[in-house]
């Protein structure tokens, strides 16, 4: 019975992917909330042991919250959360606007364009995001492209300072993550039933009315995908706040990535990421129910 | 039928060239004499032979071809029979966490990624290097690729597996001869689209690798923090080049399939 039940097909297929994850995602965020609450020791791994053993069955647990009251106590880091959710909202917005009219107009292009336009959003979603931020290091800098153009059209006579302040980062995380924001709401809209809005024109909504009361609302799918997809990864952002953002830019991702490579804090680095991870449960959560619901 | 409007046009011209200008400009400049990004002074290719000549450059480019190959394919094994279960197993035992497991990676920061992994490293005594680095990418292609090939098969009709079926062919065989042709596409496309993820990934190559095994996205990241460089333009071309290369042959192999299926029915 048992043996039937270890060695049956069925069973055996779904184990293969779903072991794996368990080991190399599930299993390793346990790690991470149990190296949060160890003390930082300078050792080879450089923190304390969560178990101890003397001598009985049963180890005893040292969890120590110390590095969470650190975090509490310390404004730079309660600060550093909220200035990324807010730059992760604020980009999130802008890229819905641009990428909604993108996508928009794409589903009115005419057929034969339509396949070309979108290979044209997904390429540089699939090109390297380091090499696409690093892009824009040319275009923003002080002596870069942007204010070598608007100096010889006369439109200022001062080089603009973009390059290391926020602006720099809210420029590379529209830029960035845009064919996120694209596709979602292009496929929703795609598949949406063209004789409502006929329907509406007919009685005689006019064409604007009709995008407002109609199209928007039965996007909504597209809109929260693409809004989860750009949030939720926006937050934890590193590479852009670090190669555009300047001193005042102040990002979760960024500092967790200096408590670990920087000051070998592993215990902190980890108690960083379990509250950031904490933070953001709710919404990949959301995600996910939302796909579930899109495959049935 | 909505007419295709000016404020329409306008939208794909403005959102093209925001899309597509820092790439072209990031081209242009590296064929540029000078050593300076943002001035030109005549046409040359000599970034690129200094490219060529670039040891470190040639060593990190070894060890992410041998990452991307290694572990898009494996990632394409594990992705597709994910993408299966979930699209055709109907409910199982743990259902929700595994397609938790499946949908959360694309979403989670990959600065969290990287640390769980890396701590699981530390915490299995694995030593860090090539090997971590394909693990670690593995594990997050192949929600990719179950994603690509999910959809794929929520698309497909399952009378004729089930033909199959009725008419005596083992579960197995029906898989390879019946279903696999099939989405055969979706899982070319997933392939690739793990290939260039694992060429692309920066964050947790970072934190998972260990001395003697930088990526080209490791090396390319020193060379940004000491500055902009022709040479850093020359190599980004390349990739450019290289992945624009795989996505239009993708495309058309997708387009040229859809039309077979098109004559055939």
């Amino acid at each position: 019975m048992l043996s039937k039940y270890i060695f049956n097909g069925r069973n055996a297929v779904i184990a293969v992917p779903y072991i794996w994850l368990l080991i190399l995602f599930l299993f390793p965020f346990l790690i991470v909330l149990k190296i949060s609450f160890a003390e930082p020791i300078i050792a080879i791994p450089p923190f304390s042991s969560f178990f101890h053993w003397d001598g009985s069955f049963w180890p005893t647990i040292q969890a120590s919250f110390y590095n969470y009251v650190f975090i509490l106590e310390d404004s730079l880091y309660l600060n550093a959360y909220l200035s990324s959710l807010k730059i992760a909202l604020i980009s999130t917005l802008i890229t819905l606007v641009i990428g909604y009219a993108i996508a928009y107009s794409i589903t009115k292009a005419p057929t034969r364009w339509k396949g070309l336009l979108l290979l044209m959003v997904i390429l540089p979603f699939w090109t390297s995001f380091l090499i696409r931020v690093y892009a824009w290091i040319g275009i923003l800098k002080t002596e870069g492209l942007l204010n070598l153009m608007l100096l010889s059209l006369g439109i200022t006579d001062q080089p603009l300072t973009i390059m290391n302040t926020n602006l720099a980062v809210y420029i590379g995380i529209v830029y960035s993550y845009l064919p996120f924001m694209i596709l979602p709401i292009y496929a929703n809209i795609e598949k949406m039933d063209g004789s409502l809005i006929e329907a509406a024109a007919d009685l005689g909504c006019r064409p604007f009315k009709t995008f407002w009361k109609i199209t928007i609302p039965l996007s909504i799918p597209g809109i929260l995908a693409g809004c989860f997809l750009v949030f939720i990864p926006a937050v934890g952002e590193f590479v852009i706040p670090d190669l555009l953002g300047g001193t005042e830019t102040l990002m979760i991702g960024k500092v967790l990535w200096i408590e670990f490579f920087s000051n070998r804090d592993w215990p902190l680095a980890s108690a960083v990421a379990v509250i950031l991870l904490a933070m953001l449960i709710l919404p990949i959560m959301y995600y996910q129910k939302s796909q579930e619901k899109a495959i049935s | 039928m909505i007419k295709f409007t000016k404020f329409n046009l306008c939208a794909l011209i403005l959102g093209f060239s925001f899309l597509y200008i820092p790439i072209v400009l990031l081209i242009i400049f590296s064929f540029n004499e000078s050593k300076l990004v943002t001035v030109w002074a005549g046409f040359s290719t000599k970034w690129y032979t200094e490219l060529f000549n670039n040891q470190s450059i040639k060593d990190a480019t070894w060890v992410t071809i041998q990452v991307a190959f290694i572990s898009s394919t494996v990632a394409t094994f594990l992705g597709t029979i994910a993408g299966i279960v979930i699209t055709r197993f109907g409910s199982f035992k743990g259902r929700t966490l595994f397609s938790g497991m499946i949908y959360a990676p694309m979403v989670v920061p990959e600065v969290i990624i990287g640390l769980s992994l890396l701590l699981t490293f530390v915490a299995l005594t694995i030593d860090r290097g090539i090997f971590t680095v394909t693990l670690a990418h593995i594990t997050f292609s192949m929600c990719y690729v179950a994603v690509v090939v999910q959809s794929r098969m929520s698309s497909y009709d399952d009378s004729i597996t089930e033909a199959a079926l009725d008419l005596g062919c083992t579960p197995l065989k029906t898989f390879f001869v019946v279903t696999l042709p099939i989405i055969m596409p979706a899982v070319v496309s997933g392939w690739l689209l793990s290939f260039t993820l694992s060429l692309d990934d920066l964050v947790i190559a970072s934190f998972t690798s260990g001395p003697g095994a930088t990526t080209l996205p490791m090396k390319i990241y020193s060379m940004v923090r000491l500055g902009v460089t022709p040479e850093i333009n020359a190599v980004s071309t390349i990739l450019i080049g290289l992945v624009s290369i795989g996505v239009v042959s993708a495309a058309m192999i997708n387009k040229y399939q859809k039309q077979k299926e098109y004559v055939q029915s």
